[in-house]
């Protein structure tokens, strides 16, 4: 799979993956027209609920923290021609050592220096959770794929037991842990608007969203301006290739992943250091997934991504109004609209080059060639 | 003793309940690994299956008329699979991974559009399912110590798709090892260039595979919601197309290892549910959590190569194309 060399960037990067968009939304209008509602006023209604209701933009933004990390997580690892499915199970361990962290600490220590600790520790766990099936696919040839999945239902496993059995407050019904100590935590955005004397609506958007774009700057930096990044690139273009120019194939496999794990545990600094404020089960709620998502549509670029990201933010956010507004349509419309997006920006994301290039060749070859 | 004896007669037959959608798609994830395609999408069909099925069966009133609506949307998912991985030669894993998702959305948004019952069918009767059935000679059998009582307990006194499977594992196995079909379908799988200069269509061959694989995730799903259950629940299949995957990769793609696989894997969860709140000596509680990620466990240190060493086939995720 590559783009195509006949047409221009332009058009392999920004108009097809529009076009791919656009069928996608064109199919799950059909499938709103079926059950019999209107898509347009789906469309509506979405927006107005993502854009236009107090916070609303708030929460938008703060879902789209959520699949900045966990689509850089994935497009990091596709750099290398490694898939990462399992930012899920690394997003959830993230928010254990997040939970770990503010636990052991958060009595002793001033908040700030836990909040900061915690951050590491969800950058720490996630990393573990990614490094186990690097090495296993680095030094033992299984599947990232499949060990991925396999460690996200690990994942899952572990925190159930954790929380049902361990680290539960004592006396509660429900397994989340106590709330974590009242210094410890990323400030919402709402209430540092306050210090400054500006009235903005509530909503959970926090520190993290600024975390999020200076990561983002970080990936750009460290795939396309250092040695590093040079070296997982070549290992995406070729495997041979790179052991002929002398990187190390399986290290840089492991620290590949190690980073991508990082980079979904960041989901939980959102999450927990930024609403919860303790420790929970579910928390993850399928971000890791809509990350592979992400990361297809923006095409494993931090700019493209961060755009997914907001469409996907706005899609989850404006999701919630269908509820609202509609008795026939949810929001787990934006799971279909989801999967068809992975179908067709994806699995389907060739599929209309032949025709653009034909196009192309028509309209603009004869021009060129004269 | 005799209560001990009980305890694993009970054991064994709900194995076999749990195990027999991790057959059906564990074979189906066979037919289309061996031919080269890759099959995330197991959990995805099962699930969307189980939901056509229900629907058809509570709106026509026939079982048989459901198990057909479930191959039906089983089968159509594998061609979406098909079009896009094989004709237009995208990614298998991506495109696995959107028919689950996919399969999630469409399930619980139809159910809610139709029925309004929060994505849940309504309930089926009795006459909707597929019933247990009892063997003849039970009662003359059940008076024979241990093997009587096995007959009767364990191996009668199950739906027609329980035994169905078993048989779907004999298919299996002799079309992919005793049939020229099954020949040209590994050769595809492994080398299609090969098969390809032979003048076989690597194309058909491949559509083929799935189509096969599709009719065997309908099957797995019309169990989960009109025999084994009495209507479609939301996200009814819970991860098990992701079991039967790692049960194929523990029966290393070989039909009857992948059956003891999928039984191994069905008694854990049986044995899990079985020892919860039960102190054992040494041990003591159990908790249902290890049950529950031992098949993973399992399957990732088996592919690790610890326990033997788990091959997938060799072409397995290449698209084929002709020129290169």
């Amino acid at each position: 799979m590559s783009d195509s060399n006949i047409i221009p960037k332009w058009l392999s990067v920004g108009v097809i993956p529009l076009m791919n968009l656009f069928l996608a939304f064109c199919v799950s209008g059909l499938f709103i027209f079926f059950i019999g509602e209107n898509p347009f006023r789906a469309i509506f209604v979405m927006i107005k609920g993502a854009f236009y209701y107090p916070g609303a933009i708030g929460y938008t933004l703060y879902y789209t923290t959520n699949f900045i990390f966990t689509g850089l997580a994935v497009a990091l690892a596709f750099h290398a021609r490694l898939f990462n499915i399992g930012g899920e199970g690394q997003a959830y361990v993230g928010g254990l050592g997040v939970g770990l962290v503010c636990l052991i600490f958060d009595q002793h220590v001033m908040g700030f220096l836990v909040t900061i600790l915690a951050i590491l520790g969800s950058v720490i766990f996630g990393a573990i959770w990614g490094i186990i099936p690097g090495y296993l696919q680095a030094k033992r040839g299984s599947h990232i794929v499949i060990t991925t999945i396999m460690f996200n239902f690990i994942a899952a496993a572990l925190m159930v037991y954790l929380l049902v059995n361990v680290i539960i407050e004592p006396g509660q019904m429900s397994p989340e842990t106590r709330d974590f100590a009242s210094g410890v935590g990323l400030v919402q955005i709402h209430i540092f608007a306050k210090y400054l004397g500006l009235e903005m609506a509530m909503s959970p958007l926090n520190l993290s969203f600024i975390g999020a774009l200076t990561v983002s700057v970080g990936f750009w930096f460290l795939v396309w301006r250092t040695k590093f990044g040079y070296e997982l690139r070549s290992l995406g273009h070729s495997e041979t290739a790179a052991i002929y120019a002398g990187i190390k194939v399986s290290s840089t496999i492991i620290i590949v992943m190690a980073i991508s794990g990082g980079l979904a545990g960041l989901v939980a600094i959102n999450e927990l250091l930024g609403v919860h404020n303790k420790l929970l089960l579910g928390f993850t709620a399928g971000y890791g997934f809509t990350g592979i998502a992400v990361a297809l549509m923006g095409r494993n670029h931090p700019f493209g991504i961060f755009l997914a990201s907001l469409l996907f933010g706005a899609l989850y956010q404006g999701g919630t109004e269908l509820d609202f507004e509609f008795s026939s349509i949810t929001r787990e419309m934006v799971l279909l609209i989801q999967g068809l997006i992975i179908l067709f920006s994806g699995a389907l994301a060739y599929m209309l080059n032949p025709l653009v290039e034909r196009f192309y060749l028509k309209y603009y070859g004869s021009i060129n060639s004269a | 003793m005799l209560e001990s004896f009980q305890i694993i007669i009970s054991l064994l037959d709900s194995t076999i309940r749990i195990a027999t959608p991790l057959i059906f798609c564990a074979m189906a994830g066979i037919f289309s690994e061996r031919s080269g395609i890759i099959d995330i999408g197991l959990e995805g069909k099962m699930l969307l299956s189980a939901f056509v099925a229900a629907t058809a069966t509570f709106l026509t009133g026939s079982p048989i008329l459901g198990l057909f609506g479930a191959i039906l949307a089983s089968c159509s998912a594998s061609l979406i699979h098909g079009f896009a991985c094989i004709t237009n030669k995208g990614d298998q894993v991506i495109s696995g991974l959107a028919i689950n998702i996919l399969a999630s959305g469409l399930t619980i948004t139809l159910g809610i559009a139709l029925f309004s019952r929060g994505g849940q069918t309504p309930p089926l009767a009795s006459e909707q399912r597929f019933m247990p059935i009892d063997f003849p000679f039970l009662d003359q059998l059940s008076f024979v110590p241990v093997l009587g009582e096995l007959f009767v307990e364990v191996i009668s006194g199950h739906n027609v798709l329980v035994y169905l499977s078993v048989l779907a594992v004999f298919f299996t196995y002799y079309v992919i090892f005793k049939t020229r079909f099954g020949l040209r379908l590994r050769a595809v799988g492994e080398k299609p260039e090969a098969v390809d200069t032979a003048g076989i269509s690597v194309i058909k061959m491949r559509y083929q595979s799935i189509l096969i694989a599709g009719m065997l995730c309908g099957l797995a799903g019309a169990y989960l919601s009109i025999a084994h259950g009495a209507g479609f629940g939301r996200e009814m299949s819970a991860g098990k197309g992701y079991i039967a995957l790692a049960a194929m990769i523990f029966g290393k793609w070989n039909p009857i290892p992948t059956l003891f696989a999928c039984l191994l894997f069905g008694f854990l969860e049986a044995l899990g549910v079985r020892l919860e709140g039960v102190e054992l000596i040494w041990i003591g509680e159990v908790p249902v959590q290890v049950m529950q990620a031992l098949p993973y466990v399992l399957t990732v240190v088996l592919l690790a190569g610890f326990i033997g060493k788990a091959r997938a086939p060799g072409a397995i995720g290449v698209p084929y194309s002709k020129e290169s």
